[in-house]
């Protein structure tokens, strides 16, 4: 299937609060294509857990138009049924009884499904052969996610929601799971997953939402991200003055730079500089140094990190609380 | 590719679905305890320290450990459908297990047909387990014309007591409150039931709310076909319908309150597994 495999328009979602009705979701649009991963992002209350909530069908919405691969999760009986078949979900608590197995867990619910995958290979695919027969409730936290994992993918899915899928994890754990996400993907399953971790968005997602008070702040990709709403710093070194004296030096840097937005800390011979156009920046300091006879060498430039950009879009828009 | 492929078999998913509450009952030790060893060493205790008595009724006599065996019986299927349901359920929503099937393509009614279905079955054989040790040691007889009308009491009254759980399971804020409330529901009203005790002359009043409230009614529709001097052979149908009334109330109020989700805050450590 091509084309779009979620499709939310106008998302409004409300809970009743003593003060009146409290919106947890705005108006929010969100496409997703088949076969794409797609991280929504934001603060503790930025309405992500009850967006995903909506499109995975667990919770109702006030109003707005919501399709998983052209299906309503609203919908109930047969079609409902229908939809459940065809997707996974990971939930931010485990909910598998634990005084089963994996193994067992994984057989009982394959056997709900049209298609399953068989448990062995999925006990591959999630590496849970070293505690497959041990009681759950023995597992660590590590290893039940990676339980969850299995029995949302035991299905064959062709959607994937992920609720914060490592948190509380430890970073080998974590960079297992990230593995685990990216073989899925090579499967052609679309994802959605909901994280606090930037770093997890920027080395998984096809595209990145970044949800502020209800509604989508800035869609993209990490790179266009990245680009469009963070700065990079740069770092040079001049290694050879000749003449010039360190004033005459700044004064001709400054002068080099003007017509770019950037910002400058020296240290020693060595200058930093903050921009987000690191191309007009290389140009102009190469022109200028070679005409003044001064020799560049260390060049380096920091791409932003996400987390950078996402600190600075969240600080950009007002704070607020509503329900997450 | 998958929409071509058929659903798997209801029946086989319901079996699933029952075969694995039972593998979870006899995984937690408290609740083995609670529905089975408990009740027998009741039987035990009361029969051993009770006086060497008959007790009369309107068909005869009944020798009084006999009596008391049977209407332990009748208590021990409460046990197993009524209170574990009430108890469990709430304990696995809290776990997040209902919301977990729920997203599953399993249909509802086969998930609550499994739990019925598995405390059907535990109270079935821990009834059966308690007659046979009433047949062993206090001479219990089952009649062979009895035997329908046996068999009727039991189905009609573990199902309908298993609805009673849900409906509670349904409405109980927490797990915690659910065995407290579970407890208090079912204790007092075996105390007038003829559970533990007999209770010869009754005032009226009790023994009105007690014919009202659905165990003394089980309890007598199951005494009815092994009365030991006239079993009776159809079974006792006014009792047998207040019970199924209960039941069927009960299962109304289950369906329309059922929750899959702990409510926020509302939460509570489970207690029937070990700790980790």
């Amino acid at each position: 299937m091509t084309g779009p495999v979620i499709k939310v328009r106008d998302l409004v979602v409300e809970y009743r609060s003593p003060t009146g009705p409290l919106r947890a979701v705005d108006g929010l649009d969100l496409t997703i294509s088949a076969g794409e991963v797609y991280a929504l992002l934001g603060e503790n209350g930025a309405g992500k857990t009850s967006t995903v909530e909506v499109i995975e069908g667990h919770r109702p919405r006030h109003s707005g138009d919501v399709e998983v691969l052209g299906i309503d999760p609203a919908a109930s009986g047969a079609v409902r049924r229908e939809l459940r078949d065809q997707i996974g979900i990971v939930l931010q608590t485990s909910g598998v009884e634990p005084e089963i197995t994996p193994r067992e867990a994984l057989n009982l619910f394959s056997s709900t499904y049209r298609a399953p995958r068989s448990v062995r290979e999925v006990i591959e695919l999630t590496d849970l052969r070293d505690f497959a027969d041990q009681r759950i409730g023995t597992l660590s936290g590590g290893q039940r996610r990676r339980l969850d994992l299995a029995v949302a993918v035991i299905g064959r899915p062709k959607v994937l929601f992920l609720d914060e899928p490592t948190t509380g994890f430890d970073p080998s754990a974590r960079r297992k799971a990230w593995d685990l996400i990216s073989n899925l993907r090579v499967d052609g399953t679309t994802i959605l997953l909901t994280t606090h971790y930037l770093d997890e968005a920027e080395y998984l997602a096809d595209r990145v939402g970044v949800m502020s008070k209800g509604r989508m702040l800035v869609e993209g990709t990490p790179g266009d991200l990245q680009q469009a709403h963070g700065q990079s710093v740069m770092s040079v070194k001049i290694s050879e003055t000749g003449s010039m004296g360190q004033q005459e030096i700044e004064h001709g840097v400054a002068l080099a730079l003007h017509a770019i937005p950037h910002h400058v800390i020296w240290i020693g011979q060595r200058l930093e500089i903050t921009t987000s156009d690191t191309t007009g920046v290389l140009e102009r300091l190469a022109s200028w140094a070679a005409s003044a006879g001064l020799v560049l060498s260390d060049w380096s430039i920091e791409r932003p990190s996400l987390e950078q950009v996402f600190l600075d879009l969240n600080t950009n828009d007002d704070r607020g609380d509503s329900g997450d | 590719m998958t929409e071509s492929q058929a659903w798997p078999q209801a029946i086989r998913l319901l079996l699933l679905q029952t075969s694995h509450q039972l593998r979870l009952f006899l995984r937690v030790p408290v609740a083995v305890f609670f529905t089975v060893a408990l009740p027998f060493v009741v039987l035990l205790i009361i029969n051993a320290t009770s006086s060497e008595r008959v007790l009369s009724d309107t068909n005869g006599e009944w020798p009084i450990d006999a009596f008391v065996c049977v209407a332990i019986s009748a208590f021990t299927a409460v046990s197993a459908t009524f209170t574990n349901l009430a108890n469990m359920v709430p304990i696995r929503r809290e776990e997040g297990v209902l919301q977990r099937w729920r997203s599953t393509p399993l249909p509802v009614w086969v998930l609550v047909g499994g739990h019925v279905l598995s405390a059907v079955v535990i109270a079935v054989l821990s009834t059966v387990f308690m007659l046979g040790v009433g047949i062993a040691l206090y001479g219990v007889r089952i009649a062979l014309t009895a035997i329908p009308a046996l068999v009727l009491t039991l189905l009609v009254a573990t199902v309908s007591f298993a609805a009673m759980g849900m409906a509670v399971a349904a409405v109980v804020p927490t797990a915690s409150a659910a065995s407290g409330i579970a407890n208090a529901i079912i204790l007092p009203m075996a105390l007038i039931s003829n559970v533990f005790i007999p209770m010869e002359d009754p005032p009226s009043v009790i023994d009105a709310v007690a014919n009202l409230l659905p165990l003394r009614p089980f309890v007598d529709a199951l005494q009815a076909p092994l009365h030991p001097m006239n079993p009776a052979a159809a079974p006792l149908w006014g009792s047998l319908g207040v019970v199924a009334l209960w039941g069927l109330v009960s299962f109304v109020i289950a369906v329309r309150q059922f929750r899959w989700n702990a409510a926020p805050g509302g939460s509570t450590r489970r207690r029937r597994s070990r700790p980790q």
